[in-house]
């Protein structure tokens, strides 16, 4: 018999769909994808229980891949669809997969209310920076004087810190990675699965055909090399002298703590007023 | 050879192999995917030619075509690392050992 | 009531404890203690109790005058009965969330107002492409905008059809009694289940906020429709498997059924198309199930009809209002009668076409600038003719009957 490849891909990705998948050539989403995979077939959990929500742009066309239980919504409100799905079925593993604009900018809103809530969604903010799918517009996290086809003179506005953003309003688990450090990605992943409370990971992207070229970044493997050479773990953060750690991607799980979740807090309400009706 | 150093459309910096001329193997009798012994498995069909796997292969196995897209330049050199699979966007290379 | 074994082989595997569990629902017991005796019921509170006795068991709102008191009284029972209730950071979220809260398997509502109803478009446009069945109970509100918000009006019946972009039917009801509007929130869950869409429930503020005597039917002869099951193992199931009447089984997350769902116009299976056939494939099941089954869907109320020379034709409180004039103009010896649609969108084409061919006058009083009156002209044959009588009114303020008297008495 023939040597024909099995890959963990092939038991996680919907065979009937179209690949090679929708993504640019050197696009971070698809690293992103393989990094779920793997995280997810490391943890053998059962397939009908994953839930996978988005919202509109090009990171939120990952679930219509994955063979999960999934959920393509509207431009910014995944959080939303998902703290529905999450508060009806709380057993079931909500990972909410979305990007800069997605979730920063018109779904700002549910982001940090759900924070806040510390309700149990796994969010991947997939951040490269741009509007990808509608053609380079600038985002909340374009960088100051970034170029965008909405700056094209560079971008005025600064960006949000979206891990900050994410703490200051009450996310207990918070950690943030690049594309090209795929190994610790998966860790993340793994971590924040296992993590019961809302979780953030935020993924620093590359868009090589759109925010690359509009700010002349080299290509897909450059953009991999300045993530690689840019980027500083969180542990080393203390280590290194100020001007070292100055402008450099922070790296790791910058906050982990155990906050009542909110469908648990919601299951003991219910017991209580059981319990109390039942007198 | 002129100093002046040359890049390709996607802005990486042209090594003096990758120029076609250099080459010395012929881009057509590359190793087939799923060939037994060739230690990394390639998807030519789903490969969108991004040359991460190849920049970043830590031994310098993987070569890149003329169009962009990765060969097993040197197959005694891998060290079956994965990196080239979990740094491909489009799952279009494996160097799993037990695939 | 114990949970049935499932055998089959789809039957989804046995779940390892996890932090958050589910409660059991308490619905069984619950219902043997409430007594239903003729209590004094609000509108709104009617609605709370229709949605609880319907089965809704998750509801996401946000606070706006004069909706507030249904997700005040859903706060509080929803949890005795194991249900679920969050109070979200907007209108947009609300709707989001019983939409997904739905596609677990949930029957799911949201009550608002006006200004939320404008929020929760695009929500309510995403629900009837996915055909994920939700209810949405607008109590209207004096607009445009913020207006009055304690103020009466029915300014919202053309956006309750159009107001989500592109085109999609819509089911619309419009009780005029507070028992009615307990009727028709359970009507209006039913529905939504039933046709896999979102049902949009019309309130006028004042109804929602009066009290009337109203007597709760027992649990017994409440007619509760849950949605069609799918018969088909996980690897056969279509997301949009429609029947010859056009609708489809709907399976739920977590059930093993692992299906894809999208507001981009999709296939059978729920994914994504560009294909015109396709996508002409699923506007038709979206227009076809409602256009189909008109007969199920459409409710009038035709009041003293059988005689009339003139015809009263509006909604909600107003009808009321119409029925107290009915009553003084028959007294004076004139024949004027009241056809009132309970569900305004599909629009019940042939009962107002058999009113025209009856009545030599048509009298349409609404509290807004012209809205229901637009519909009796599409109907009517002469254009020409000025036998169509609008009364309209938007100052905050109720059509009286004996507006409506004066001028049945003009045109008699």
């Amino acid at each position: 018999m023939a040597n024909i490849p099995q890959r963990i891909i092939h038991e996680y990705l919907r065979h009937d769909k179209k690949f090679p998948h929708v993504w640019c050539a050197g696009c971070s989403n698809g690293i992103v994808l393989g990094a779920i995979i793997r995280a997810i077939a490391s943890m053998n959990l059962d397939r009908d229980d994953i839930v996978m929500v988005s919202g509109i742009g090009c990171s939120s066309r990952m679930p219509v891949y994955v063979d999960f239980n999934t959920l393509h919504t509207l431009h910014g409100r995944s959080i939303a669809y998902a703290t529905g799905v999450k508060l009806h079925k709380p057993n079931l593993k909500v990972i909410v997969v979305t990007g800069d604009g997605d979730c920063t900018a018109i779904g700002g809103n549910h982001l940090i209310h759900a924070a806040r809530r510390n309700i149990d969604l796994k969010v991947i903010l997939i951040n490269n920076n741009i509007y990808g799918m509608t053609g380079g517009q600038c985002s909340p996290t374009t960088p100051h004087e970034a170029v965008a086809t909405t700056a094209p003179y560079g971008n005025i506005e600064p960006d949000f810190n979206v891990c900050n953003l994410a703490m200051g309003a009450g996310a207990s688990f918070v950690a943030r990675t690049t594309a090209f450090h795929v190994q610790e990605m998966q860790g993340i992943i793994k971590d924040a699965m296992d993590h019961p409370g809302f979780s953030l990971i935020e993924v620093v992207s590359a868009c090589p055909v759109i925010f690359g070229r509009l700010n002349k970044k080299g290509g897909a493997p450059q953009m991999m090399k300045d993530f690689r050479d840019n980027s500083i773990p969180l542990a080393a953060v203390d280590k290194l002298p100020p001007e070292k750690v100055e402008g450099k991607i922070i790296r790791g799980i910058l906050r982990r703590e155990i906050r009542p979740e909110y469908t648990a807090q919601y299951a003991d309400l219910v017991k209580r007023v059981q319990a109390k009706e039942g007198e | 050879m002129s100093n002046k150093v040359e890049k390709d459309r996607m802005g990486m910096i042209i090594r003096a192999e990758d120029t076609p001329e250099k080459m010395e193997v012929e881009v057509t009798e590359v190793k087939a995917p799923g060939d037994d012994d060739s230690p990394v498995l390639i998807y030519y069909n789903w490969c969108k030619k991004c040359g991460i796997c190849v920049a970043f292969c830590p031994t310098g196995c993987l070569g890149r075509k003329s169009d962009g897209s990765p060969y097993v330049a040197a197959p005694e050199k891998c060290i079956h690392c994965e990196t080239c699979d979990r740094l491909c966007p489009d799952f279009a290379i494996t160097g799993a050992k037990d695939r | 009531m114990p949970k049935k074994e499932i055998k089959s082989k789809a039957a989804p595997k046995p779940k390892k404890e996890s932090i958050a569990v589910k409660p059991e629902s308490k619905l069984s017991e619950l219902e043997a203690t409430r007594e239903r005796k003729n209590v004094l019921m609000q509108g709104n509170e009617a609605v709370a109790y229709g949605a609880l006795d319907a089965g809704v068991n998750f509801f996401a709102g946000y606070p706006i005058t004069p909706s507030t008191e249904v997700a005040e009284i859903l706060a509080a029972e929803l949890p005795k009965r194991g249900g679920t209730f969050i109070q979200m950071e907007d209108e947009i979220a609300s709707i989001c969330a019983i939409t997904g809260a739905s596609l677990a398997g949930a029957k799911s509502l949201t009550a608002t107002s006006g200004p939320g109803f404008s929020l929760m478009q695009e929500g309510i446009g995403f629900a009837k492409i996915t055909e994920t069945p939700c209810v949405v109970v607008n109590v209207q509100r004096m607009g445009p905008s913020t207006g009055m918000p304690t103020s009466p009006a029915q300014g919202d019946m053309m956006q309750a059809k159009w107001g989500s972009h592109g085109d999609s039917p819509a089911i619309v009801l419009y009780p005029a009694t507070v028992k009615e509007s307990y009727e028709l929130t359970i009507r209006a869950v039913n529905l939504s289940e039933k046709y896999r869409t979102c049902v949009i429930l019309l309130l006028d503020e004042v109804i929602g906020h009066m009290r009337e005597a109203v007597k709760l039917p027992d649990m017994a002869n409440v007619r509760v429709i849950n949605r069609i099951k799918p018969t088909v193992p996980p690897h056969w199931y279509k997301h949009y498997d429609e029947n010859q009447k056009y609708l489809s089984p709907l399976a739920s997350y977590g059930e093993g059924y692992r299906f894809h769902v999208t507001g981009l116009t999709h296939d059978s299976h729920g994914f994504p198309t560009n294909k015109s056939s396709e996508a002409a494939e699923m506007m038709a099941r979206l227009r076809k199930k409602i256009d189909y089954n008109i007969r199920d869907l459409v409710q009038i109320e035709s009041y003293q009809m059988e005689d009339a020379k003139i015809a009263i034709f509006t909604a909600g409180i107003t009808a009321r209002a119409a029925k107290a004039a009915i009553a003084m103009a028959r007294y004076e010896g004139i024949k004027v009668g009241l056809l009132r649609p309970l569900t305004i969108w599909p629009f019940p084409d042939d009962a107002v076409r058999k009113m025209l061919r009856n009545v030599e006058t048509v009298i349409v009083p609404e509290l807004n600038q012209g809205q229901l009156i637009h519909e009796i002209q599409r109907l009517t044959k002469d254009k020409s003719d000025g036998n169509l009588i609008p009364i309209q009114r938007v100052d905050g303020q109720l059509i009286t009957p004996n507006d409506i008297l004066r001028k049945i008495k003009e045109v008699s």
